[in-house]
C-alpha cells in the first residue's frame, strides 16, 4: 500500500510544475489508448521470452487438453447435465464437491505464496487476461505493425487501407475468439461431437450462447479493453498489494543510480554532466503495456510483466552502461544496496513460510485424499415411518433404502453385509449388479432374532463391498430398532 | 395473498422504485457534467481527504465508458419494470409475467416431454406394465416419493400399513381393486367388540380361536370357549374368519397380522377396534403414474411376475 502510495506521490511530484495552473477535470476520463512497442533489438528480448513461453504452455494446454482421450471417451470434461467431472482416469462426483473446493484454497494460497515472494508474478505472466492480450497485439503487430505504425494508422482517416486493415486485424481476432470460446464449450460437451454439430449448425441454444459470450469475452477483454480490465475490473490486482512487503519482488527502478536523468552528450561523460545512468530514451515508457513510467515508482498499474526491464537493458547495451537500471528487485534490496545473496536470504521470512507450509499441507492432503478415496458412494436411509417389524419366526426386521453409487466407469457385484448384533442378517437381495458410474436405490432389509435385540435402538453397520475388489468397499453405521416389550 | 390489501402500498413501492431509478439516472447525468478544480493545494492529484492519517483521496477519473455502464443499468431497469412486475400488484408488466404462470409453463413443457412416455404405459394392463423393467423403474420411483412413507421402501408395510409383497390384500389383490385402492383411498373400520363377545375373559377367549384361526400358538381350551363368541365378529370377517375384501375385513385364516398376532395385540384388537386410513390418490398423481405404481405393486405381489428387488436406477 505504502509503495503504492509512494509511487503516486512521485508522481504527483513530477507532474507538479505542469500543474502548477489551476484546471477543472471531469470525473470521468477518455480513455488514452495505449500502443505497447514490442520490437526490442533483433531478437525476442529475455523476459518477452519467458512471457511467450508462458502463453504457449498455458495455451497448449487450453487448447489441447479437450481432444486428447481415454478409454473412449474424452480425457477432461465436465459433464454438467450428467453431473459427471473426468479428469482422464478419476471421475468425480458431485459428492467429490471438496476436491474442487481444496483445488480453489491451493490455487488461493499459490497466489498469496508467488505474490509475497515474486510480486505480480500471475499477472505478467500467466494469467488469461495478459496471455490473450499478448496473443490479440502479436496479431494487431502482424496486420498493423508496431507502435509507431499503428499510431500513425490511426490518426489517419479512415480509407480502403485503414478499413482494410482494421477489418482484417478484427476478422483474425474474432477467428480467435470463436476458437476460444469452442474450445471453452468443449471442456463441457464433448468437442468432436459439438464439432459436428457446429458445422451442421444444429447446436442447442445454451452450447451457442457460451461460444459467444466466452468468445466476445475474449474478444472484448484482449481486443479492446486490455489494461483497463487489469486497472479497474480486476480484483486480484487489488488484493495482491496486501500480500506485498518490503522484501517482495518488483519491478524497480533503481532512481539512486539512475537519477538525475538526461541524454547526455558526446563530448562530456555523464559524470561530467552530473548525470546518472538513465539517458532518457522513454523506451520503457514506449513497451509498457498499462502506459505508466516505472521510474516513477511502484504504481498499482504496474502488473509485473518486466518489459520495461528489457527495454532498459537493451538501451544500457546500447550505451555501454551495465544493465539492470530497470530490474527484478526488493523495495529493501534497493534502499539498503543488499546484494542477490542478501536479498534472496530475505525470501525466507515468516508470512513465506507460513503460506509455503499451509500450501504443502493442503497439496498432501488432496493428493492422500484422491489416492485414498473409494469409489463407492453408499447412503443409508432408515424407514422414517416403519419402525420395528415383527416377522414370522419370531424376528425382528428393519427396513434402509441404501443408495448406492459406483463412481467408476467398470461395472461391478455388490455384496451387502451387516453386522453388530448376534445373528444380524440380510433377508433382502443381498448381492446385485451395479452398473458402470451409476446410482441405484436398494432397499434393505435387516433381520435378527427378536430376543437378541433389546429394546430401543441399536448401532449397527451396514457394509457395501465390491466383490471383485475387496479393497472397494464402504461401511456404513446406523440403528437397529428392536421391539417394545 | 397479500399481506397489504391496500392498494395504496403498491403506489408507495411503484413510486418509492421508480423515483430511485431516475433519480440514480439523475444523479449520473448531475454528475457526468461534474467538474472538479484540480491544480490547487500542496498536493495537486488529491482532493485533499485523508483517513486514517495516510489514506488519500486522488484525482482518478474513471474512463468514460464505465460511466455508459451505469446508464445502461438505469435503461435496463425502466426495461425490465416496464416488461415484468417490479411496481406493486396494480401494474402487472406488459408480458403478464407470474412464478405461477412460469410453473404451470415447465410442468407444461415437463408435460409434452413425457407425457408420451407415461401414455405408452398407460395403453397398456397392468400385468404387461409389471412385467416392463423401464415400467416397474418409474413404478418403483413413484413409490418411493410418495408411498414408501407408510408401506416402506420394501413396501413390507409396518404395523397398521399393510405389507403389499404377500398374497394376502385387504381389500383385493385384482388389478381393478389396486387402482381403486389407490385411486379412491381406502378406510377400514373395526369397532371395538369387548362388549360384543361379552366382555372380560371372553374377549381373550375369542382371541385365542381368533389365533386358532391360523393355527398359531393358542391354548386350545379357551379358543373352544371362545368359538361361539366369535359369531358377533362373523359379520365381517365370515364364520370360518376368511375375511371379505368388500368391506376391508382381514382374512384371520392365515399368519400375517397387521396389527400384530400375539394375544396381547389381538385382545387389544378386540377390546379397542381398529381403525385404517389409505388416502386417496387421485388430483396427487396423475391417472398415468397412479398406473404405474399400481403395476410395480402388482410386481411386489408376484414376484415373479418381475424382479421385485430390482434396484431403482436414478
Amino acid at each position: 500500500m505504502n509503495d503504492v502510495d509512494e509511487g503516486n506521490r512521485v508522481r504527483a511530484a513530477a507532474g507538479e510544475v505542469a500543474r502548477q495552473a489551476e484546471a477543472v477535470q471531469s470525473l470521468y476520463a477518455r480513455r488514452v489508448e495505449i500502443y505497447p512497442r514490442a520490437k526490442i533489438g533483433d531478437h525476442l528480448a529475455w523476459f518477452q521470452k519467458w512471457r511467450w513461453a508462458a502463453v504457449w504452455a498455458t495455451q497448449l494446454v487450453y487448447y489441447g487438453l479437450p481432444w486428447l482421450s481415454w478409454n473412449d471417451r474424452q480425457a477432461v470434461l465436465f459433464d454438467l447435465a450428467a453431473r459427471k467431472f473426468y479428469l482422464f482416469g478419476l471421475v468425480l462426483w458431485p459428492q467429490d464437491i471438496i476436491f474442487l473446493s481444496a483445488i480453489l484454497i491451493i490455487a488461493a494460497l499459490a497466489l498469496f505464496l508467488f505474490t509475497a515472494v515474486g510480486g505480480r508474478l500471475w499477472c505478467g505472466y500467466a494469467c488469461p487476461q495478459t496471455v490473450y492480450t499478448e496473443i490479440f497485439m502479436w496479431i494487431e503487430r502482424r496486420i498493423e505493425g508496431d507502435r509507431a505504425r499503428r499510431m500513425v494508422l490511426d490518426r489517419e482517416p479512415m480509407g480502403p487501407r485503414k478499413f482494410l486493415l482494421k477489418s482484417a486485424k478484427h476478422a483474425a481476432w474474432i477467428a480467435v475468439a470463436l476458437w476460444t470460446g469452442y474450445t471453452f464449450v468443449g471442456y463441457f460437451t464433448p468437442i468432436r461431437e459439438f464439432g459436428a454439430e457446429l458445422l451442421a449448425l444444429d447446436v442447442g441454444g445454451w452450447s451457442a450462447f457460451w461460444v459467444l459470450f466466452y468468445g466476445f469475452a475474449t474478444y472484448g477483454n484482449a481486443g479492446w479493453m486490455r489494461e483497463q480490465v487489469c486497472k479497474y475490473m480486476c480484483p486480484y490486482a487489488r488484493f495482491q498489494s496486501a500480500m506485498f512487503d518490503q522484501d517482495t519482488l518488483i519491478v524497480t527502478y533503481d532512481a539512486a543510480r539512475g537519477e538525475p536523468r538526461g541524454a547526455g552528450s558526446k563530448k562530456k561523460s555523464r559524470g561530467e554532466l552530473g548525470l546518472g545512468d538513465c539517458v532518457d530514451c522513454g523506451l520503457c515508457v514506449q513497451v509498457c503495456p498499462t502506459g505508466i513510467d516505472i521510474r516513477n515508482g511502484l504504481q498499482y498499474e504496474c502488473i509485473g510483466c518486466a518489459a520495461c526491464i528489457d527495454a532498459c537493458n537493451h538501451t544500457m547495451a546500447k550505451v555501454g552502461l551495465p544493465k539492470g537500471l530497470v530490474r527484478y528487485s526488493t523495495t529493501n534490496a534497493v534502499r539498503m544496496r543488499l546484494d542477490a545473496r542478501a536479498m534472496r536470504r530475505r525470501v525466507f521470512r515468516p508470512r513465506v513460510l507460513l503460506y509455503g507450509g499451509v500450501l504443502l499441507g493442503i497439496v498432501a492432503a488432496l493428493a492422500t485424499a484422491i489416492v485414498v478415496r473409494v469409489p463407492l458412494k453408499v447412503d443409508v436411509i432408515r424407514d422414517r415411518a416403519s419402525l420395528a417389524r415383527e416377522v414370522e419366526g419370531g424376528l425382528v426386521e428393519n427396513v434402509y433404502l441404501l443408495r448406492v453409487s459406483n463412481t467408476t466407469e467398470a461395472p461391478r457385484r455388490i455384496a451387502l453385509s451387516a453386522s453388530g448384533l448376534p445373528g444380524l442378517a440380510v433377508a433382502s437381495e443381498a448381492r446385485f449388479e451395479l452398473g458402470p458410474a451409476t446410482t441405484v436405490s436398494v432397499p434393505l432389509r435387516l433381520v435378527a432374532a427378536a430376543e437378541a435385540v433389546a429394546p430401543g435402538s441399536s448401532k449397527v453397520s451396514i457394509e457395501v463391498r465390491a466383490e471383485d475388489e475387496p479393497t472397494v468397499a464402504v461401511r456404513e453405521t446406523t440403528t437397529f430398532l428392536g421391539l417394545r416389550r | 395473498m397479500s399481506d397489504f390489501t391496500s392498494a395504496f402500498w403498491d403506489y408507495f413501492i411503484a413510486v418509492i422504485t421508480a423515483v430511485s431509478v431516475l433519480g440514480c439516472g439523475v444523479f449520473l447525468w448531475s454528475q457526468s457534467k461534474r467538474r472538479v478544480k484540480v491544480g490547487t493545494g500542496p498536493d495537486p492529484d488529491t482532493t485533499g481527504h485523508v483517513w486514517d492519517g495516510d489514506l488519500q483521496e486522488f484525482h482518478n477519473p474513471l474512463p468514460r465508458w464505465w460511466m455508459w455502464l451505469f446508464y445502461i443499468t438505469v435503461v435496463f431497469s425502466v426495461v425490465y419494470l416496464v416488461l415484468y412486475p417490479g411496481l406493486g400488484t396494480q401494474f402487472k408488466g406488459v408480458l403478464n409475467w407470474t412464478s405461477t404462470g412460469q410453473h404451470t409453463a415447465e410442468v407444461k413443457a415437463a408435460e409434452t416431454k413425457y407425457g408420451p412416455l407415461f401414455d405408452k404405459y398407460l395403453k397398456m394392463d397392468l400385468a404387461a406394465v409389471a412385467a416392463d423393467e423401464r415400467g416397474r423403474q418409474m413404478g418403483a420411483r413413484i413409490f418411493l416419493n410418495n408411498c414408501a412413507q407408510c408401506h416402506g421402501s420394501d413396501g413390507r408395510g409396518a404395523r397398521g400399513f399393510p405389507n403389499l409383497t404377500d398374497s394376502e390384500w385387504q381389500w383385493g389383490g385384482d388389478p381393478q381393486a389396486i387402482k381403486t385402492s389407490i385411486v379412491e383411498g381406502r378406510t377400514a373400520a373395526m369397532p371395538p367388540m369387548a362388549e360384543a363377545v361379552g366382555g372380560g375373559e371372553n374377549v381373550t377367549d375369542v382371541a385365542h380361536y381368533v389365533l386358532s384361526l391360523s393355527g398359531s400358538a393358542h391354548d386350545s381350551v379357551r379358543a373352544a370357549r371362545g368359538k361361539e363368541k366369535f359369531a358377533a365378529c362373523a359379520a365381517c370377517h365370515g364364520p370360518e374368519g376368511k375375511g371379505n375384501p368388500a368391506l376391508g375385513a382381514l382374512d384371520l385364516s392365515n399368519k400375517t397380522w397387521l396389527y400384530g398376532g400375539s394375544v396381547a395385540a389381538v385382545t387389544e384388537t378386540i377390546t379397542k377396534g381398529r381403525g385404517g386410513v389409505m388416502p386417496a390418490w387421485k388430483g396427487v398423481l396423475t391417472e398415468a403414474e397412479i398406473h404405474l405404481v399400481a403395476g410395480y405393486v402388482q410386481s411386489l405381489a408376484r414376484p415373479s411376475a418381475g424382479a421385485a428387488a430390482a434396484p431403482a436406477k436414478q
